[in-house]
Formats: structure tokens, C-alpha cells, sequence
């Protein structure tokens, strides 16, 4: 309990490590959708483009 | 040492290497986060005058850090883009640039809950180091506005570059700003003339977080760095071949 309480600072220790792990894991699955986003518009693209008479 | 600069400027090439160094950034990043975490929250000493209250600083400093360093590496990439024409040296400023900001906006949120115990207020316009850092954050969002708003992307290159360059005065006043300035926010503590101004228990996870970060914000700007020079280079022969492969290329 007491390393939850961080000496009455808890409250402020905690979300600050708490928000940068939620910032540092959003952006990452951001930059992986993002990625895949990227790669299946050029594949559909390239396939449509390859599928023309 | 030309051929592999040479080498590492060429899309293919380099879409190609960054896939596998993204695991060797993002795994020694994640230990050393994970050490210094724990080091930092439940070994590290309280400090003397700001009790429990100073672990802030593990995330604190290198979000502070990241913010500039991401920074310099946008206007760096802008410049080498814009003297030596190379693509890929834009493709780093633009990938850059949304990491930059995160980091700045975690730095300025992580600073204003440290000072609301320490400081009595959450912000203080006065403040030179915390202004020029929120002007750090409104750098990184008219670049990446200016970026978006152009779609030529040679000419969103060359504009966002010219940008990223007039801001790094800015830069050098956000790290000056505490040497220059008598100010509320604490003075340096690691760069100081004599060392550190820190215990070793305090330290060491500091500089564990420090090189932790950097090692994943190395991982992050080559992860975003592939998906940059993918879009970019669309059109061109190499992505076709890649992405028409059986293996694919993602």
C-alpha cells in the first residue's frame, strides 16, 4: 500500500506513469493500422490495376 | 561509410532493413523501460525536499528530451532533404513529426502534474521553459498542418522543412531556457558542470529510462519510417514487386 501511496503523491505519480504508458501504446497501434492501411490500399490498388483488360 | 549511407537512402533498401532493426530497438527499449521503471518507483530514495513526488521525473525528463531530440531530427532531415535532395530525409521529418508531438505533449502534461504538489499550480506563464516547450508542441502542429494542407508532396517537403529549421531556435531556448532565465521550473540536473547533481540510486534509472526511450522512439520512427517511404513510393516499380510477391512485404 505504501508504494501506491508514493507518500500522499500517489495520485500524481501514478497517471503520470499510467498516461505515458496509454500515449506510448495508442501510438503505436496507430502507426501499425496506419501501416496496414498504407499496404492493403496499394495491394487492392495494384490487384484492380493488374485485373484490367 | 558513402556506400552504406548511400545504401540505407535507397526506399527499397532501406524498407527492407528497417523491418528487421525494429525489433532490435523496440526489445534492449522495452527492458531498459521496464528497469528503470522499477528502479525508479520502488528502489530509488524519495527525495529530500520533494518526496515520492520526484518519481514523476522517469517519465518526465525523457519525454522532455525525446521532445527536442525528435525535433532535431525533423529539422536535420529537412535540411539534409532539402541541400541534398534526398527523399528518404523527408520521409524522416514527416515520420518524426507526430512523435515529436507526443512526446512534447506528454512532457508538458507530466510537468504540469509535478508542479501542481510542488509549485502550488498546474501552470505558469511566466515560466520560460514551460512556455517555449508549448511553443515546441504549436512547431510540431503547424508542421504537420502545413505538411497536410499541401498536396504536392515536393512541395510540402520543401515548405515543412523550411519550418522545421526557422523553429530550431526555439530548440536551443527550451534547452537554454533554465541557464538563461531564473525561473520556477528547477535548473539542469544531468548536463550540469561537475556531473550529475543525483544519487546513483536516482540516476542510474533515469539514464535507463533516457536510453530505454530513445531505443523506442528509435523503433517507433522506423516503424512509421516504413510506412512513410510505402506511401511515397506508391507508384513505383519496387512496391509493386513487393506487395505482388507471395510473401507479401508488410
Amino acid at each position: 500500500m505504501d508504494a501506491l501511496a508514493m507518500g500522499n503523491y500517489g495520485a500524481y505519480v501514478w497517471s503520470c506513469f499510467g498516461l505515458a504508458l496509454i500515449v506510448i501504446v495508442f501510438i503505436e497501434w496507430r502507426a501499425r493500422v496506419r501501416h496496414n492501411q498504407v499496404y492493403r490500399d496499394i495491394e487492392v490498388r495494384i490487384k484492380a490495376l493488374e485485373e484490367q483488360p | 561509410m558513402w556506400k552504406f549511407f548511400h545504401q540505407m537512402a535507397s526506399p527499397p533498401h532501406f524498407y527492407r532493413i528497417a523491418k528487421v532493426l525494429i525489433p532490435w530497438f523496440a526489445v534492449p527499449g522495452l527492458m531498459l523501460i521496464a528497469y528503470g521503471t522499477y528502479a525508479g518507483l520502488f528502489v530509488a530514495s524519495p527525495d529530500y525536499q520533494q518526496g515520492d513526488a520526484f518519481r514523476i521525473i522517469y517519465i518526465h525528463v525523457p519525454a522532455a528530451y525525446l521532445s527536442m531530440m525528435a525535433y532535431m531530427i525533423m529539422a536535420v532531415g529537412g535540411g539534409i532533404g532539402l541541400i541534398w535532395r534526398l527523399k528518404l530525409a523527408h520521409a524522416v521529418g514527416a515520420a518524426a513529426a507526430p512523435l515529436g508531438a507526443t512526446f512534447t505533449f506528454l512532457a508538458l502534461v507530466t510537468g504540469s502534474i509535478w508542479g501542481r504538489p510542488m509549485w502550488g499550480t498546474w501552470w505558469e506563464w511566466g515560466d520560460p521553459r514551460l512556455t517555449s516547450e508549448l511553443i515546441l508542441l504549436f512547431l510540431y502542429f503547424g508542421y504537420m498542418a502545413l505538411r497536410s494542407s499541401i498536396d504536392d508532396t515536393a512541395k510540402a517537403d520543401k515548405a515543412s522543412s523550411v519550418l522545421a529549421l526557422v523553429g530550431v531556435v526555439n530548440v536551443v531556448i527550451v534547452h537554454y531556457s533554465v541557464v538563461w532565465w531564473s525561473s520556477l521550473h528547477q535548473g539542469q540536473t544531468l548536463f550540469k558542470k561537475g556531473g550529475p547533481a543525483m544519487d546513483a540510486d536516482m540516476l542510474y534509472p533515469l539514464l535507463a529510462m533516457i536510453l530505454g526511450f530513445t531505443f523506442l522512439f528509435g523503433a517507433m520512427l522506423a516503424r512509421r519510417l516504413r510506412t512513410e517511404v510505402l506511401y511515397r513510393e506508391r507508384r513505383t516499380r519496387w512496391v509493386r514487386d513487393l506487395v505482388m510477391s507471395p510473401e507479401g512485404g508488410l
